[in-house]
């Protein structure tokens, strides 16, 4: 394609030579938008991958500054950024090693009156949130606009991901219909995660990523593939659409964002709002 | 069938192994199934990995002539450049 630079030819080089990329899947890229929920363990090589692979515009979500004990898995950010915002020490990591990507940094929390203006301006989602209300708002948010998304958590050793396309197969509640109960499932603040794990999990979310972008090969939809890093294995769950889920199903019943306190209050109050695997 | 005049030709002398054939790539998905571009690449690796390339994604080369150390390659673009 003409319109590339001399360099982005060469930056490009081995994507174009890819037969299911070439220049108008590169173009495509080039021209994508995706908005990545959490620049930590998952978000960050996530971050860099799509960074490097020239997706156009990349929105950071993310409200915490850099703490000494990210730098164990978050890649995006270096010990200088001790105390910096995450999504302003992502932003210069990512342009710094692709001048070609825009990434627009959402310094907030998602909540029920941001998120479905957040996400209205993307192609693909990511979700890296280290969270259950974020997990479920992302969830509701993409299902009710029709975004591609991308979910994954990570604890310990283990990681699990899926990639859910609203209209062709299930979505994250069809999995999990309502958070755990506060304290059940452990964050990795208490019971830790290897960091390549990290990378490796937000590595496959990238994958999937850029293969929704170019149109191409089968991406995980209604499949939960599960890593187990102790025993270096994966394998692939089947999971179905839920006729009867709340926000994808046949009659759905939750038809606008709805903020996690509001959620439990709704389900029997449950009030903490508990770190979830970050 | 008659020889078909190439439709243009890119000079990639001195361009090394795979910028060429990244090159030869970009300007074949713009044209059109059938038409053809003459290449001229260096004698060596150039001219032995950019036809391959081209034939691995069932482009054809019409011929390779080698004049004046360098080679002039003619492919014909396939029906289809992707999958
Ligand atoms: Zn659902």
């Amino acid at each position: 394609m003409s319109d590339f630079s001399e360099g982005q030819i060469e930056r490009y080089s081995r994507h174009i030579i890819l037969r299911e990329v070439g220049g108008k899947g590169q173009s495509k890229l080039l021209e994508s938008r995706v908005l990545i929920v959490g620049a930590g363990g998952l978000g960050s090589p996530v971050g860099l991958y799509l960074a490097a692979a020239g997706v156009g515009t990349i929105g950071l979500v993310d409200s915490d500054a850099v703490d000494l004990s990210n730098l164990q898995r978050q890649i995006l950010h270096t010990t200088a950024d001790l105390g910096r915002p995450k999504c302003l020490s992502a932003r210069e990591t990512m342009e710094g090693i692709n001048p070609d990507v825009c990434v627009v940094p959402h310094q907030c929390r998602l909540d029920s009156a941001n998120v479905l203006n957040v996400v209205a301006d993307y192609d693909v989602v990511v979700d890296g949130a280290d969270n259950f209300p974020t997990r479920y708002l992302v969830n509701d948010a993409c299902v009710m606009q029709g975004k591609p998304l991308s979910h994954a958590g990570i604890l310990r050793f283990e990681g699990h991901v899926t990639t859910i396309v609203p209209g062709r197969g299930p979505c994250y509640r069809c999995l999990y219909p309502e958070p755990p109960p506060p304290g059940l499932v452990p964050s990795c603040q208490e019971a830790g995660i290897l960091g390549a794990v990290a990378g490796i999990v937000g590595s496959i979310q990238a994958a999937e990523v850029l293969k929704l972008i170019l149109g191409i090969g089968d991406p995980l939809i209604g499949r939960l593939l599960v890593f187990d890093g102790l025993e270096m294995s994966f394998r692939s769950v089947e999971i179905p659409r839920d006729p009867g889920c709340p926000v994808c199903g046949d009659r759905p019943t939750i038809t606008a964002p709805i903020d996690y306190e509001e959620f439990c209050r709704l389900r029997g109050g449950i009030e903490s709002n508990p770190e979830v695997q970050s | 069938m008659t020889e078909r005049a190439p439709e243009c030709c890119l000079d990639l002398r001195g361009t090394p192994c795979p910028l060429n054939w990244v090159k030869t790539k970009l300007r074949l998905e713009e044209m059109e199934p059938g038409r053809r571009i003459e290449v001229i690449v260096d004698q060596g690796n150039p001219e032995r990995n950019v036809p391959r390339s081209a034939k691995m994604e069932g482009h054809r080369i019409v011929h390779a002539i080698s004049q004046n150390g360098a080679v002039r390659i003619c492919i014909e673009r396939a029906e289809e450049s992707a999958p």
